[in-house]
């Protein structure tokens, strides 16, 4: 099975998915991530041309509503679960 | 007969007759958990003062038994679906504290039934797994013997039905994660069609499988379970807008004339022999029930994992990028900057399984990979729903196995993902079409281990699969029946 996905590329994933991965889990998930993508080379045994993907389970209309202002979750309430707020906002590290 | 060991139309049966009062009920469940749930481990929360606060309003005479029947009955929901005011943690470190603050439309439905709820349940963490093994609170263990798994994910939910630690509960299933574990432990758990249950306030993992389902003791509770829940929502976008038919009143029909499918690639090598006598012997009931047997071929079978494999994990890269410790969720402290507070604080709260299918959906979501994967497995998912298009014009349901194998042994494949992902051939074709499938006891193994029959239906048949599940356990109650009561008291 030759390799599809490399220690650098397993880096560059981690990085475009947010995560921080050690080196020791770097090296497992490049094994795992080539087995797994190294089984997916079974579906190149079939012919999908002409086939248009499917990306609902079933037939779906767009949905619409009318634009008016609603009551929604109140403010303290969805600030509730944050690890930092200053009692209005979210707070966050330095961005620039 | 101990009140734990009942089914929840039993249990209501009981409650409206005033044989028992509502505080009795929830009592029983709650001393059976403290005795029992240390053994199983199959709650993340309990939620006795509320259950018994809700419990006395029945007894008190301000609520209604007669209301509906689910009135006064303790039931237990999967900890991926929003109480509000309750910790829902999805099984996982990084939602460890989160309160939602509202009701995900199931459980409004069900608190408006009159339902009690009893406890939140164990599960793979963000029902990633198939083995209940993921969870950041521990494994859940199978009650039928505590050195296997009771599946997954929804193997919390699965487990306490069949200990006898709720009178019935919610799951979800993506891929499987309510046919399985119900397989795995005996009891009856349905998937309904895409659709056909609101996903509002259901934590999302991949949302174009993801759906809310009954695991119950019988097939009784599961059409009462999904009649409370089912039907179109405004806030779920996806959910369909169809009548609601009376799933109770479907059962009793017999299924004499029915066409029952039997796919050729659901029997195949690298299946347990005992896994297959016992699914053999449950399409001789059928037949001998007066259904009809024809074979049916659903070619791209063998594909389903690979495009299922790529689906939801891109699905789910996708979904659990808001856990980015700003709203809600694990903050990791000590960060100089956003960038580093994101990583620090996923890669602290998502567990080793979470990471490889995050990693693996934005790998096959990524530049240059997208067509050769994503797009590769969304072809392939169309070719799936044509098989199922084409033997539902033979047949009027599919009969086959839930899973490949028995329950196995806790850690026995936890260590090679593709294993485990191996062992869901035989759910996920049907995850993929969106179609219902339900996963009834059909009979055990010689280690006296479940097996569950897979009853597959067109979209919306939810009556109809109900109802083959519904006279097949009839059929075969006194063996399978005995059984299930007998594990109650092996585990007290």
């Amino acid at each position: 099975m030759d390799e599809k996905i490399t220690k650098d590329e397993v880096r560059r994933v981690a990085g475009l998915a947010r995560l921080e991965l050690s080196e020791a889990e770097e090296d497992r998930m490049t094994g795992q991530m080539n087995q797994i993508l190294g089984y997916m080379d079974k579906l190149n045994e079939l012919d999908t041309a002409g086939i248009s993907p499917m990306t609902h389970a079933i037939q779906i209309e767009n949905v619409f509503r009318r634009d008016c202002v609603t009551p929604s979750l109140d403010r303290q309430d969805s600030l509730a679960n944050s690890p930092e707020t200053d009692g209005c906002n979210f707070v966050v590290p330095k961005v620039i | 007969m101990e009140i734990y060991s009942l089914s929840m139309h039993e249990i209501h049966d009981l409650l409206a007759s005033r044989r028992a009062g509502a505080v009795e009920v929830v009592s029983a469940f709650l001393g059976r958990i403290e005795s029992v749930d240390p053994k199983v481990n199959s709650y993340i929360s309990t939620l006795a003062d509320a259950a018994l606060e809700e419990a006395r309003l029945f007894d008190n005479g301000k609520k209604d038994f007669a209301a509906s029947p689910l009135a006064g009955v303790p039931l237990a929901i999967k900890d991926v679906i929003c109480i509000k005011g309750t910790r829902t943690t999805c099984g996982s470190r990084i939602l460890e504290n989160f309160i939602p603050p509202y009701d995900g439309t199931v459980t409004t439905k069900l608190r408006d039934a009159g339902a009690i709820f009893i406890g939140k349940t164990n599960m793979d963490e963000f029902a990633m797994g198939s083995s209940t093994e993921n969870s950041a609170f521990g494994p859940t263990r199978n009650p039928w013997d505590l050195d296997r798994v009771p599946g997954g994910s929804s193997g919390g939910s699965a487990a306490a039905v069949a200990a006898g630690l709720c009178a019935g509960s919610l799951g979800t299933d993506t891929g499987g994660s309510i046919r399985q574990p119900a397989s795995f432990c005996g009891v009856v758990g349905l998937k309904p069609t895409y659709g056909r249950v609101s996903r509002f306030g259901l934590v999302a993992f991949a949302s174009s499988l993801d759906q809310i389902g009954p695991i119950t003791r019988d097939v009784e509770d599961a059409a009462l379970l999904l009649q409370a829940i089912a039907g179109y929502d405004r806030r779920d976008s996806t959910s369909v807008d169809l009548p609601v038919p009376d799933y109770r009143a479907a059962l009793s029909e017999p299924i004499r004339g029915l066409r029952l499918g039997i796919p050729k690639e659901y029997f195949i090598e690298g299946t347990s022999p005992e896994v297959l006598a016992a699914v053999r012997r449950a399409i001789d009931t059928c037949r001998g029930l007066g259904a009809r047997i024809v074979d049916v071929s659903l070619p791209h079978t063998e594909y389903g994992i690979a495009a299922y494999y790529i689906v939801a994990p891109a699905e789910a890269s996708s979904n659990l990028a808001r856990y980015d410790g700003v709203k809600y969720g694990l903050r990791a402290g000590g960060a100089k900057d956003l960038m580093e507070m994101y990583r620090r604080s996923r890669s602290q709260g998502f567990g080793p399984e979470v990471k490889r299918r995050i990693m693996l959906g934005t790998y096959v979501l990524s530049a240059g990979y997208y067509e050769a994967y994503y797009k590769k497995a969304s072809q392939v998912r169309n070719l799936i729903r044509r098989d199922f298009q084409e033997a539902f014009e033979k047949c009027d349901a599919l009969l086959a196995p839930v899973a490949p194998i028995p329950a196995f042994k806790i850690g026995e494949k936890s260590d090679d993902p593709l294993q485990m992902y191996l062992s869901d051939v035989f759910t996920l074709p049907a995850s993929l079409a969106g179609i219902p499938g339900m996963s009834v006891p059909c009979g055990f193994t010689s280690d006296n281990l479940p097996v569950g029959l897979q009853i597959l239906g067109p979209h919306f048949s939810e009556e109809l699969i109900l109802r083959v599940a519904h006279q097949f356990e009839q059929a075969t109650m006194p063996e399978i029946g005995g059984r299930k009561t007998e594990i109650l008291s092996r585990l007290a």
